[in-house]
């Protein structure tokens, strides 16, 4: 193969970078070996189970079926981007904990980052709604009850809502 | 890593024409949810791929100089869903394309791709069928248009030809004006699956709601190809709003569909819920054009 790298230069996490990338090589294969980004998961690696989710441009897809080239000239956020100066957890993180959203923790940064998508939109979705924006991700432990309550708690708090328990 | 022999980047149409004319033997990839999925199971490993995702010139939706609906190929399904004119004359794409696998997957899942595919199950296809879009190709020699059941060839084979590119989707005004719609996905799982089988109708009504002037049908996985369905069609069309015509429209589908036994699930059982489905997509696209039973 003649050319099997390529200059991609883009924007990750805020930070314009640039990177010599084997043209083979997946969007999770470039966040994970080249920039060290371990939130970005390597599960089913056919874009079925949103482990690799992260936001290009402001919308969420799976990094997994998304060729590294293709970064060029996007806006790349992962889960690292969230946290605070001094590691602190941003308020959809601290959610998860607080609901017990997590156990083993695989699928849950590919949650997070559509928890952000749905955040970042401003808008207060039903609860089908949510469900059905959710739907890109699979969670082996939880049953999901807790992960919907998390995002639906901080999509209240952020638009100034009232919470109740039988909300 | 994906296993390709080789990957050319086009960054507009006549780049990306140049190169399939260079490389007839290459595959074209737009969004590749399921061209890379297809290399890594093996299926096409070792190819040579055509890149076209990053020419953004097919990307986005507008009516054109003859006030058709314009969607570039690359246009995704969750923008075709958002899209003003889409919701104002065509809704019903917008919620079909909006059942295709799950958020991540309409993000990257290309119209241009669904068609290309020559897929039976497509969710876009049905309703594509159903509305008589236009197809428009762009080659060596220039742009082609062709009605897309004319498109389509055979189960996973589409009408296109050496060194050309889909490059938009077209409904026709004709189409359009004054119709309403209705789909019907019926799988196992609300996220993530393939249709069972899907169903598309659209009607335009007299001016008095009470005649239903042209009645359109389509289905996917009822034939190796989206089809429609003919005999249903003429059974509805200049018929009175009534519950005895949508029983009878439902009824003649049968005439038209020939759907397979897979593991997906039997043909009789197709053939029962495709029954269920004209019944009830017949149903909603009158109450939508605002007629009343």
């Amino acid at each position: 193969m003649k050319d099997q790298y390529r200059l991609v230069e883009f924007n990750l996490n805020g930070k314009d970078v640039s990177c010599m990338v084997d043209c083979r090589a997946s969007l999770t294969d470039m966040l994970r070996n080249d920039y060290r980004l371990t939130s970005v998961k390597k599960g089913c690696e056919v874009g079925e189970c949103g482990a690799c989710n992260v936001l290009i441009d402001g919308e969420c897809f799976n990094s997994c079926i998304y060729l590294a080239v293709w970064a060029r000239g996007k806006k790349i956020r992962t889960l690292e981007s969230l946290l605070g100066p001094n590691g602190e957890l941003s308020d959809i993180q601290q959610a998860f904990v607080d609901e017990t959203a997590v156990q083993c923790g695989f699928c849950t940064p590919g949650f997070v980052m559509t928890a952000v998508e749905i955040l970042e939109s401003g808008k207060v979705y039903t609860d089908d709604e949510l469900r059905k924006l959710l739907s890109g991700h699979l969670c082996r432990c939880t049953g999901y009850e807790n992960i919907l309550r998390a995002v639906k708690k901080t999509m209240y708090k952020r638009n100034g809502l009232e919470w109740k328990e039988d909300n | 890593m994906y296993d390709m022999k080789e990957l050319y980047e086009a960054f507009s149409v006549e780049e990306a024409v140049k190169l399939r004319v260079e490389h007839p033997e290459a595959q074209v990839i737009a969004g590749g949810s399921d061209v890379l999925v297809q290399m890594r199971e093996g299926k096409r490993a070792g190819k040579e791929l055509i890149s076209i995702y990053l020419v953004d010139e097919l990307r986005g939706i507008r009516i054109d100089e003859e006030e058709n609906i314009r969607i570039g190929s690359l246009t995704s399904f969750s923008h075709i869903t958002k899209d003003p004119i889409i919701q104002k004359y065509i809704n019903v794409l917008g919620e079909a394309v909006d059942q295709v696998g799950g958020p991540q997957i309409r993000n990257i899942g290309t119209i241009g791709g669904n068609t290309c595919n020559g897929v039976t199950s497509a969710d876009s296809s049905s309703t594509l069928h159903a509305w008589e879009a236009v197809v428009e190709l762009t080659g060596p020699e220039g742009v082609r248009r062709l009605p897309i059941k004319d498109f389509y060839i055979k189960a996973g084979t589409v009408d296109i030809r050496e060194g050309e590119i889909q490059t938009a989707i077209l409904i026709p005004k004709a189409s359009y004006e004054n119709t309403y719609g209705y789909y019907w996905k019926y799988a196992m799982r609300n996220a993530m699956d393939i249709a069972t089988t899907g169903c598309s109708v659209n009607v335009r009504l007299s001016p008095d709601k009470k005649t239903i002037e042209r009645a359109r049908i389509a289905y996917g996985v009822a034939a190796p190809v989206p089809v429609r369905a003919p005999h249903a069609e003429a059974v509805a069309n200049g018929a009175p709003v009534s519950e005895e015509t949508v029983g009878k429209f439902a009824l003649a589908v049968l005439e038209d569909i020939n759907p397979r036994d897979s593991w997906r699930a039997g043909k009789a059982f197709r053939q029962h819920i495709s029954v269920e489905m004209a019944r009830r997509c017949l149903r909603a696209s009158i109450l939508r054009a605002g007629g009343a039973f």
